[in-house]
Formats: structure tokens, C-alpha cells, sequence
């Protein structure tokens, strides 16, 4: 079964064709325009760089994989996966300081395709998704082959994986840009991207859990439980969330099928473990191999590993309810989402107690190692980030800081600290051994990037909290009287500075993304050449 | 409970396990006898600290589930021994807040604006209140500092479209300007001159000149003062002093509603542009409106009652 496939791809194309001709709105035709044009594309490609004497490839084991005693590992998409983390990283990161530069600066809103409210889901899903989504595939692909020893299963399914996810990213990020949303946080894309996001990651499901099934090591990794957690609850999640009527199947319009507090706390049961599964639990996953590997020693507990591993799936999926504290949803439910967040601060935090003191013997690489040092400080935001989040869900915190930039200060701080700083320290880690380069281009470099992302957080993070808490404090400031002090303007207005602050500090993360990409860069190209083309099956080092 | 961390049982590794039970000689823990890829685990007891407090927050989340609402019912849920609710905290908190100022609310609502001005603690009260209703209500239009902007009044200064003593002030915040809905609403309604072929364009380019002319913008303009005379001056006056009867705006300062660039004075004169403000009666509590007239009254621009005349006729 190969996808690239003219018989395939040519009635795709065709289809495509026929629905951006009868498409209702300008934007879907667009995005059936762009289908048609790249399966056309494809087709040509394929069928000009057809061989007729090349036998046509099986899906599962060709006689390369199985031979004995040698484990080939199907890294190309892997190679690929790096790669497109690092532009999106740099994409994600670019759009997010125009933004902050936006709220500074309202002027710089160019209407209508680069207003704020078009480009804020563009940098969400910019750096959660395409950034963070492809880290999590191309790292879930290297390690699950490492830690099971065998082959991705599937063949080039995992190379639809990569690509079909790829267009869901371009999809979604032109959707934006020309208006195509639902309006649900982190869950903007209409109801055909979504379609086509269910199939990519059913076909991840697949490819992940059969590589699973033929490994060849007795026990699953924990960073494997951690990345099947993820793929499995976020299937669930961006399901159940996405449920919804199109208006038309030759439009991008849908309405949801859920109304009211209902929706609202499908959306948020989604949005919140949106953070917990997939920024949290895959990258987990990422933290528990890279960390033993760089450092060279034993993860710290195996039995704490087992008891937050499943304390942190099952409290997670009931904290949603905390983003929707004093609203229309009922008391009990509210009760229970502060409840279970707070009980979720421990089994976090074993997460946390498992990556630092993994490093116990072995401290002193911290002084020599800025990769190291770059997943070191990414486990410490992240046990900053989850004491800091079951305490913003406690009602009386929240009361001050919902609404607030305290909010963005504190998925900030985990966002850039924790999973910006693991994929760096990932990227660090797989570039030299997916290209097979003696080491990185500078380890100066990586030390610069370190720097500057940690004092570009902390810029964000302390200026939002100054920001946030300046803020929850003039919207509740009643006189003697009782009547409200200030204008809603004016506590806009005095957010200005700290808007500056937090959009240099987000200049200086970008500029440390660029250093990384500069080395990335420098590093690929100092691989030999023609020794590992990429796409071409790998033996294992 | 005190066994849990212990080593004996947990985890089950088989005796078979390569590594079980090898020491790792940093840190003196066996390993539990997985390896992959090289990486091995420690057999390492669960902190102390961890899991005490672990238990602690379950603890804490029990007795708050007995306190507070939290478990879902049929119909309803269980309403918590402390039998709170979050809407009636807030209904209890305002009613505390309005029953506190309930008196003084009465007696502003009672009185004439005028003695309500004159009675010091009242009118410190009502220029409080009146400045944050202002900033709930007003400032989306007139701006946090209250300056407008174009088409919207400054209300700093002392040019007044309406009249700025308490009463008439009090007379524009409750029933607005243009407010389709309310009889008593300011109306005034400036003919579209060259919209409608009253006036061709060189004539609206002469009064133009000639209106710039009048607060000393600009050179005398012997034609369009004819102009004037023969349009405008019926609503604006003979030297563009305005008319607060028919809202017609003073033309001969230096303050415009819709800016001094002679082309937006073209564009007003040609099809002008017509305001609105909603007649806040409608929405507020009388007490509150005259909380506000006295608030926008306080802000520098205020007149007395029966001064108008004076500064009607007084030239800038």
C-alpha cells in the first residue's frame, strides 16, 4: 500500500478540484485549492521520479528490517521531525514577539490578516503544535525504537505521520490567518482539519503502539508510558471537543455540538489536558530519556516513576473545571476541578524528584554540560510551573489572578522553561547522532541559548506577575464608598511597561532559537556528506 | 502505611532480571534490573517528604468536599457543611454594599441636583460616584480623562453643546442625545447643505473659510460670510457664538467636535455627522445620573445656573 501513489492521489486531486469549485466560501476553496494543487504535485513528483524496476515496497517487515541479530532503526523521519521542530520553533517564537510587540503597540495590528486575534491562535498553535507536536513525534519515533529495540512499525506509515501532519499545521495556520475558526482555545482548526488530524493521529496511534507490540525488551520504558498516554488521551480530547455540525461539506463553517457551560467545560476538560497530556505528559516522556542518556546515570526511583505515572493520568483529566472558576458552571464542579489540581501538585512534582535527582553522582557535569544544563533548568521550570498552577486554582487565588497576565506568566513559565528547554536540550542531543557528526557545531553556542532564554523567561515571567497581580488588583479596588477606582482603560493602560518587558523578553528567547538553528544548521552540514541520506533506512549506532 | 516505600514486594522484579539487585556505586541504591538503551533504574524508596505530603493534599481535598459543594446529585449536589454558595456570596456582598450607602442614595435621589451640590459630605459622596459610574460607563465614548475625542464632547472644557449647569447637564446624561426612544431626548438635526443641493461646492469652500475665519483660524472671507449669514447663522448665530437651545455648537473658539481640518468642516457642512449618546435613565438609577452631572460638572467646565447668557455673549 504506498499513499504516494498517482491511483491514489490523482481522484484526491480531482475531488479536491470539484469542492474549492462549489466550495461556499472563499476560504475553504482556497484550502481545497492548496489539496488539489499538492496532490497534483505529488502525483507528478512521484511519477517522475518513478524507477519501473524498483519492486514496490511492503508495509510491514521487508527483508532489510529483520535482519538477525542487526536492529535497523527508521530514523528519516526522525531527521525530518528535528528539522521541522526547529522552523516551527523559530515560526512559533517569531509570530509570539510580534504579538507581545501588538499589545505594546497596538498600532502594529495590520489589518485584517495580521490583527492580534488572528495571529494569538497562529503562536498558540504555532509553538504547542507544530513546535511542540512535532518534538514529541520525532523524539516518541527515536526513543520508543531505542527503548524497545525494534523498527517503527508500519513502514512509511510513520512518514505519513510526519508529512499529513505537517499539512494539518499549514491547514490550521492559513485557516487562521484568513479567518477559518471555532473559537475554542488551542482547538481553533474547523471541522475538516480536524477530519484530517483524527486520521494522522490514529495512524501515530498505530505506528507508536506497534512498535510497541514487537519490541524486544521484557518491560515498556516509562518514557513510553508517558508517550502513549499522550497519544491516546489526546485522541480522546480532540474528538470529543471537535464534535460539530458543518453548515455545508463545501464549507469551513461548523457549529459545536455541545452550547453553554457544557461547551465550556468540554473546552476546558480539552484545553487543560491539552497542558496536561500533551505538554506535560509527552514531554515527560522526553525528559525520561534524554535525561538518563546525557547525564549517563539510573533514573532516581523506579517505584516513583510507577506512582506519579498514574496519580498524574488520573487526577489530570479532572482539573479542567479550574479555568472556569466563578462562572455559570455549578459549585460542584468548580469544587472538584480546585480539588483535584491541588492533589495533582505531588504526583507532578514526582516527575520533577525523578529528572533532578537522576543527576545525584553526577552533579558536576552541570558545570561543563550546557545541554545538560538546558534539561536541568527545563525540569526546574516545570516544577515551578505545577506548584505554581494547583496554587492559582485555589478559588480565592484565582479571584485575583483569572483574567489576569498572571495566566500568561504562568504558561509561560512552563511553556518556555519546560518544554522549550527539554526540546532544545532533545535537539541538542539528537542532532550529532541523527546525522552521525562527531558532536555539535559550538557547544559556545548552546551555552548563548542557554543564556539567553533563561534571562528572556525570566524577563516574561517576573514582568507578568507584576503585571497580572497589578492588574487583579485595580480591577477589585473598591473605596470607602464602595465604587470601583478604575476604568478598565486605565488598567490597560498601566500595563504598557510591563508589555515592553515581556516583548524583550521574548526577543531574547527568539534570539536564542536562532543560535539554535544557526548550530543545527552548521551541525547538519558538517555530516559527511552522502553517507546518511535522509529517508534511507539506518543501522543502529 | 508505613510500609509503603519500603523495599520488600515492590516492585515485582524477577529474580531472573540481569541487573537486579546490582549496586550503583555513587549513590549506593540497587537498580531494579531493567535496562534499555543503556538506562538503568534505581530502586530508590519514594521520598518521605513526597509522599506525606501526597497524602496531605488528599486529606485537605476530603475536608473540603464535606465543607463545600462538590459531589453531583440527580437533580442537584451536596451543598457542603459550611452551606456556601457562590452566587449568594456575591448577592450578600452587594446588598451589604447598597445598604451601607442606602441612606445617603436616598437623599441624592430625592433632592434638586442644585442642593444636592451644596450639601458638602453629599456632593463629595456623588462626585466619587460619579466618577466611577463614569468610568463603567462614559469613558469607552469620552475617554478615561474625559477629553472626547472626534465626535466625541470634551467635558473639561467650558464649551458646552447643551448647556453646563447641574440641571442641564443632569437633562443630557438621562435622556442623551439623538436617543430614538425617548421623548425628552436632546434633538438637533443640521440640514446636509450639499448633500442635498442647498449649497454648491464653492460656496461650502467659502463658508468653510469663513467659519475658520470666526475663532481666528483663518483670513476674512467676504463670500462666505454671505453664505453664513444666509444658512447658518439662524442655528449658529450671527458671529457663530452658537445656540444651546437647538444644540447648535459655538463656532467662534478654538474647540471642535469633529476637528478644525477644513476638509472634515467641508464633509460636517456638506453630510454632516450625527451623534448619539444613550438616554441613561434608561439604564442607571437616578441617583447615579446625578452623581454623574455633578462628577462631569466638577471636571472645570461647570457653569452656574443663569450664567449662560453671560458666557454665551462673552467673545474668546
Amino acid at each position: 500500500m504506498e499513499l504516494v501513489n498517482p491511483f491514489v492521489l490523482l481522484p484526491i486531486a480531482a475531488a479536491a478540484f470539484f469542492a474549492a469549485g462549489y466550495a461556499h466560501d472563499a476560504q475553504f476553496a482556497a484550502h481545497m485549492g492548496l489539496i488539489s494543487l499538492l496532490a497534483l504535485g505529488l502525483s507528478v513528483w512521484r511519477v517522475a521520479t518513478m524507477d519501473p524496476a524498483r519492486p514496490v515496497p511492503a508495509l510491514a517487515a521487508s527483508p532489510a528490517q529483520t535482519r538477525p541479530g542487526m536492529p535497523y532503526y527508521m530514523d528519516g523521519p526522525i531527521r525530518y521531525g528535528t528539522v521541522a521542530t526547529v522552523f516551527w520553533g523559530i515560526v512559533g517564537f517569531l509570530v509570539g514577539v510580534l504579538i507581545a510587540a501588538q499589545l505594546a503597540w497596538p498600532d502594529l495590528n495590520l489589518e485584517p490578516y495580521l490583527n492580534f486575534s488572528r495571529l494569538r491562535p497562529l503562536h498558540t498553535s504555532g509553538v504547542i503544535f507544530a513546535f511542540g507536536g512535532n518534538a514529541l513525534i520525532a523524539t516518541s519515533f527515536y526513543i520508543v525504537q531505542r527503548t524497545t529495540a525494534a523498527r517503527l512499525f508500519g513502514g512509511n506509515l510513520a512518514w505519513f505521520v510526519f508529512w499529513g501532519y505537517q499539512l494539518f499545521i499549514v491547514l490550521a495556520a492559513t485557516g487562521y490567518l484568513m479567518g477559518v475558526t471555532q473559537s475554542k482555545e488551542y482547538a481553533e482548526p474547523e471541522w475538516y482539519i480536524d477530519i484530517w488530524l483524527t486520521i494522522v493521529w490514529v495512524a501515530y496511534l498505530v505506528v507508536f503502539l506497534g512498535t510497541l507490540v514487537r519490541r524486544k525488551e521484557p518491560h515498556i520504558y516509562v518514557a513510553n508510558w508517558f508517550f502513549l498516554a499522550f497519544i491516546v488521551t489526546i485522541a480522546l480530547l480532540h474528538v470529543v471537543n471537535n464534535l460539530a455540525v458543518p453548515v455545508s461539506f463545501l464549507g469551513s463553517k461548523s457549529y459545536p455540538a455541545f452550547s453553554g457551560v457544557q461547551d465550556a467545560l468540554v473546552q476546558w476538560w480539552y484545553g487543560h489536558n491539552a497542558v496536561g497530556f500533551f505538554l506535560t505528559a509527552g514531554f515527560l516522556g522526553m525528559m525520561y530519556y534524554f535525561i538518563p542518556k546525557q547525564v549517563n546515570r539510573p533514573v532516581y526511583s523506579y517505584r516513583l516513576s510507577i506512582v506519579h505515572f498514574w496519580s498524574l493520568i488520573f487526577m489530570y483529566i479532572w482539573a479542567g473545571p479550574h479555568h472556569l472558576h466563578y462562572t455559570a458552571l455549578p459549585d460542584w464542579a468548580q469544587t472538584l476541578g480546585m480539588v483535584f489540581s491541588v492533589m495533582l501538585w505531588m504526583p507532578s512534582w514526582g516527575g520533577m524528584i525523578n529528572g533532578l535527582m537522576t543527576l545525584s553522582g553526577a552533579w558536576d557535569k552541570l558545570r561543563t554540560d550546557p545541554v545538560l544544563r538546558m534539561l536541568v533548568i527545563a525540569v526546574a521550570f516545570y516544577g515551578m510551573a505545577t506548584f505554581e498552577g494547583p496554587m492559582m486554582s485555589i478559588k480565592a487565588v484565582n479571584s485575583l489572578s483569572h483574567y489576569t497576565d498572571w495566566t500568561i506568566g504562568h504558561v509561560h513559565s512552563g511553556a518556555l522553561g519546560w518544554n522549550g528547554m527539554i526540546t532544545f536540550g532533545a535537539i541538542y542531543y539528537l542532532v550529532p547522532r541523527l546525522w552521525n557528526t562527531n558532536g555539535l557545531y559550538s557547544l559556545r553556542l548552546v551555552n548563548w541559548h542557554f543564556w539567553l532564554a533563561t534571562i528572556g523567561i525570566v524577563l516574561y515571567a517576573a514582568s507578568m506577575w507584576v503585571a497580572g497581580i497589578t492588574q487583579g488588583l485595580m480591577w477589585r479596588e473598591y473605596d470607602a464608598e464602595g465604587y470601583l477606582v478604575w476604568s478598565f482603560a486605565e488598567t490597560v493602560a498601566a500595563m504598557n511597561p510591563f508589555y515592553v518587558i515581556r516583548m524583550l523578553g521574548g526577543l531574547l528567547y527568539l534570539v536564542g532559537g536562532l543560535l539554535m538553528a544557526f548550530n543545527v544548521w552548521r551541525t547538519i552540514r558538517s555530516a559527511a556528506p552522502a553517507a546518511h541520506p535522509v529517508g534511507v533506512v539506518q543501522p543502529a549506532e | 502505611m508505613s510500609n509503603i516505600g519500603a523495599d520488600e514486594g515492590f516492585p515485582r522484579v524477577p529474580e531472573s532480571e540481569p541487573h537486579r539487585g546490582e549496586i550503583d556505586q555513587p549513590t549506593g541504591t540497587a537498580t531494579t534490573g531493567h535496562e534499555w538503551d543503556g538506562i538503568k533504574e534505581l530502586n530508590t524508596p519514594m521520598p518521605r517528604w513526597w509522599l506525606w505530603v501526597f497524602y496531605a493534599t488528599h486529606v485537605w481535598a476530603l475536608v473540603y468536599i464535606v465543607l463545600f459543594p462538590a459531589i453531583p446529585l440527580l437533580k442537584d449536589s451536596t451543598t457542603g457543611l459550611l452551606g456556601w454558595h457562590s452566587r449568594s456570596e456575591v448577592a450578600e456582598e452587594i446588598d451589604t454594599a447598597a445598604v451601607a450607602r442606602a441612606d445617603q442614595f436616598e437623599r441624592i435621589r430625592n433632592l434638586p441636583i442644585e442642593q444636592v451640590a451644596d450639601d458638602e459630605t453629599l456632593r463629595n459622596l456623588a462626585v466619587r460616584g460619579g466618577e466611577s459610574a463614569f468610568k463603567v460607563n462614559c469613558v469607552q465614548c469620552h475617554g478615561a480623562d474625559a477629553a472626547g475625542g472626534i465626535g466625541f464632547a470634551n467635558l473639561n472644557d467650558d464649551d458646552w453643546i447643551w448647556g453646563g449647569s447641574l440641571e442641564a447637564i443632569e437633562q443630557t446624561i438621562a435622556h442623551g442625545v439623538r436617543h430614538a426612544g425617548d421623548d425628552e431626548t436632546r434633538l438637533s438635526e443640521m440640514p446636509a447643505f450639499g448633500r442635498d443641493g442647498m449649497l454648491d461646492r464653492e460656496q461650502i469652500a467659502a463658508v468653510t473659510r469663513h467659519v475658520l475665519s470666526l475663532s481666528g483660524a483663518g483670513p476674512a472671507d467676504p463670500a462666505g460670510a454671505t453664505v453664513f449669514a444666509d444658512n447658518c447663522a439662524a442655528c449658529h448665530g450671527a458671529s457663530g457664538e452658537g445656540n444651546r437651545d437647538v444644540g447648535a455648537p459655538r463656532l467662534s473658539d478654538a474647540v471642535w467636535l469633529y476637528s478644525s481640518d477644513p476638509a472634515a468642516i467641508r464633509a460636517q457642512i456638506h453630510n454632516p455627522k450625527h451623534g448619539a449618546m444613550p438616554s441613561w435613565s434608561q439604564r442607571l438609577d437616578p441617583a447615579t445620573v446625578k452623581q454623574l452631572a455633578i462628577y462631569v460638572h466638577s471636571l472645570g467646565g461647570g457653569e452656574e445656573e443663569g450664567s449662560r447668557e453671560a458666557s454665551a455673549g462673552a467673545i474668546d
